[in-house]
């Protein structure tokens, strides 16, 4: 059977078949937008998937491809895949495969997308991880939306019989936390989406007590591909210590908003430049997520979308959101509606977040109608919030409150003068309340 | 017996009950909503009675003292 | 009480088992009342959380201890005839099956209760918690055992100090309902609390 090493000697014949994609895109190649890959096409356009043995061996060297290839967590984390798969594949008891579609942030479908045009990449993806951490099952949060896609897919494999592990799909919860790794465990568990504490860890004790890995669709659905045509090819785009492509949500005053596949790495203008580009004089951008950062448009623009690229702008590339916020918007509102929305999707459990996140709100929707403000009494409540709570919503929160008061600057001069300085342009930011 | 303890809060349990803050000023102070700020440096030895009764006493049993390895 | 001239032993015991159960009574009262004051943060400005907390452990503690008096001399006392099993099996006593058995249910819960409480860290907050209910059933288990089992109901400060006790429960349960009512708004959902509003929720939260 094919084993990893034995796909980047492969003879040229069986690659001309299935040829690796040399360009992008990669995980939304084959379709047009609206359109879902059926089993047939996806076998047609990328080739059977290779199976591993079921012993340590393969299972080691296949882990160690994913290492080679340098894939990283696309879930906002960015935690290195091999290392994840091998603290799984490590313990002891049957480990178990949930693969994460939840995608809780409301500005992002990249995930829900990815699930809809590709779901086959990504089943591929959770067979692949289950085969490297020795696990039988792979569980399929996906979004409601997607969901009838995903059960058509996992059917017409499962009446070819092309898999050697149980899948099965679950509907997602809809709230911002559900997409955290542990509250989508207590989700399956005991249909409850909120964070857990954390000892123990998911990889040792997880799912009904058994070892958990829990891995975001799209990098799984990248896991497909690097079990195909090896870690070399993987690294054909994006950065050295970068590799590999991703998927971004791109909203905001746009010609062409929506979900595109880039290189790591990529300039950030020219991602919006892939989208369109601006309709209005753009002012800033929300990189990452809500749990992400603001920076100044033309600052931001001009850097690599990648970690190392947005580090100096205190921001990276998170979860694959890149908002753009025209100049007739007051960034301070958006700031303030986003905080008031992060508040309300707490999940209940850790004071700090319970009472700090509405405080921190308040004070935002007094600053952005132009009231007073206690500029100490928030500096205050942004230290008592960050890292107080059982999970990094607080953190994330005050990452994103704190960028806007370092990025809007001159619109905390103009409020405190003078009041909201919006122009009237369109709010860019989703805040579904009580969407529960 | 002198092994090296730092006090943690687990912030799930934690009812921002404050009997914590009461007993041990010294390491614990409250947020302006009431939930226990520890001091996350390791417990000074002429406490480590007082922190253990801390940990005690907590209704939510929502302290405990973890160990800190030698840097 | 009637006048005893040259008290016996066993009228002793008479006495003793009867004038502790009486005294307990007041006693497991404050008891709930502590537990409920330490539960819901409820203490006068000038105690400490933690002093109401320990008076709660120390109270129940002391009422142990009298609880195995009154247990013990109950039973020595020769003059009825109970049995040592009636200690912890219920209604299995001749003397007063139905009353005394009411007696040992409130010892079998209550020495749940203490069990759980004395060993809370190893066995964790939930499941002390689901024990430490128990405490609700064993109090009005005590108190109908107290009105069946003893005689002396008929005199005033009996009286006094039956209802007085069932008065402090009461109030302390009404509080304690009070309390899953003000805190059961779900946090979060509301809008920006006013800084009363918080200090308000957070006492039962």
């Amino acid at each position: 059977m094919a084993g990893p090493q034995a796909l980047d000697r492969l003879s040229l014949p069986a690659r001309r078949l299935y040829e690796a994609p040399s360009r992008l895109p990669r995980l939304l190649q084959g379709q047009s937008i609206g359109e879902s890959t059926n089993l047939s096409e996806h076998l047609e356009l990328r080739g059977p998937l290779p199976s591993w043995g079921p012993d340590a061996h393969s299972r080691q060297a296949l882990i160690e491809l994913v290492d080679r290839s340098g894939l990283r967590g696309r879930g906002g984390a960015s935690f290195p895949t091999a290392l994840k798969l091998a603290a799984v594949a490590g313990q002891e008891g049957l480990p178990i495969v949930v693969a994460n579609g939840t995608e809780g942030e409301p500005a992002s479908a990249k995930d829900k997308v990815l699930m809809a045009r590709s779901p086959h990449l990504v089943l591929d993806g959770a067979v692949v991880a289950a085969q490297a951490v020795g696990a039988r099952e792979a569980v399929l949060v996906c979004h409601p939306a997607v969901r009838g896609l995903v059960d058509t897919a996992i059917k017409d494999r499962r009446e070819l019989r092309i898999d050697a592990v149980r899948l099965r799909a679950v509907d997602a919860a809809e709230r911002f936390v559900a997409g955290e790794a542990s509250a989508v465990v207590h989700w399956l568990e005991r249909g409850v989406p909120t964070p857990t504490r954390t000892p123990p860890r998911l990889a040792e004790r997880g799912l009904h007590g058994r070892p958990t890995l829990v891995q975001n669709v799209e990098t799984l659905a990248h896991l497909a591909l690097i079990a195909r045509f090896g870690a070399n090819w993987y690294r054909g785009v994006g950065t050295d210590s970068e590799p590999g492509s991703m998927l971004v949500t791109v909203i905001g005053a746009l010609r062409r908003p929506g979900v595109y596949e880039v290189a790591i790495g990529t300039q950030v203008s020219a991602v919006i430049d892939q989208a369109g580009g601006t309709l209005e004089r753009p002012q800033a951008i929300l990189l990452g997520g809500y749990f992400g950062s603001w920076a100044a448009y033309d600052e931001a623009a001009q850097r690599p979308l990648s970690r190392a690229g947005l580090a100096q702008l205190g921001a990276g590339p998170g979860a694959g959101l890149i908002a753009v916020l025209a100049s007739d918007v007051c960034g301070l509102a958006e700031t303030a509606r986003v905080a008031r929305y992060l508040a309300s999707e707490s999940a209940g459990q850790c004071g700090p977040c319970v009472f700090g996140l509405p405080a921190l709100a308040g004070e935002l929707e007094s600053l952005a109608a132009g009231g007073a403000f206690d500029r100490t009494r928030l500096e205050r409540w942004l230290g008592q919030v960050d890292g107080r709570g059982a999970c990094r919503h607080p953190d994330g929160a005050v990452r994103m409150v704190r960028s806007a008061l370092a990025v809007f600057t001159a619109e905390l001069e103009r409020h405190a003068r003078s009041g909201c300085c919006s122009q009237g342009g369109a709010e860019i930011l989703p805040t579904p309340i009580g969407a529960r | 017996m002198s092994t090296r303890v730092r006090l943690r809060v687990d912030p799930i349990a934690c009812d921002g009950r404050g009997l914590c803050a009461e007993l041990l000023p010294e390491l614990i102070s409250l947020d302006d909503w009431g939930f226990p700020i520890l001091c996350d440096t390791e417990v000074p030895s002429e406490l480590t009675k007082e922190a253990r009764e801390v940990v005690k006493l907590c209704p939510k049993l929502a302290l405990w003292l973890e160990q800190v390895s030698k840097a | 009480m009637s006048a005893v001239v040259g008290a016996s032993s066993s009228q002793w015991l008479w006495f003793v088992s009867r004038g502790s159960g009486l005294v307990l009574l007041a006693l497991f009262s404050i008891v709930v009342a502590l537990g409920v004051a330490t539960r819901t943060g409820s203490a006068p400005r000038t105690w400490h959380r933690f002093t109401v907390a320990e008076l709660h452990r120390t109270f129940s503690l002391f009422a142990v201890a009298l609880l195995v008096l009154h247990v013990v001399t109950a039973i020595a006392d020769p003059y009825v005839s109970i049995g040592w099993w009636a200690t912890v099996v219920p209604f299995v006593s001749h003397y007063k099956a139905a009353a005394l058995g009411l007696g040992t249910l409130a010892v079998d819960f209550g020495a749940a209760v203490v069990i759980t409480s004395l060993l809370r860290h190893r066995i964790g907050f939930r499941a002390w918690r689901a024990v430490h209910w128990l405490a609700y059933l064993a109090w009005p288990v005590a108190f109908i055992h107290s009105l069946r089992a003893g005689n002396d109901l008929g005199l005033a400060w009996a009286y006094t100090v039956e209802w007085g006790s069932a008065a402090i429960v009461a109030t302390a349960v009404v509080a304690r309902v009070l309390h899953v009512a003000r805190s059961s708004v779900p946090p979060g959902s509301a809008p920006a609390p006013s800084v009363h509003a918080q200090a308000q929720a957070r006492s039962g939260w």
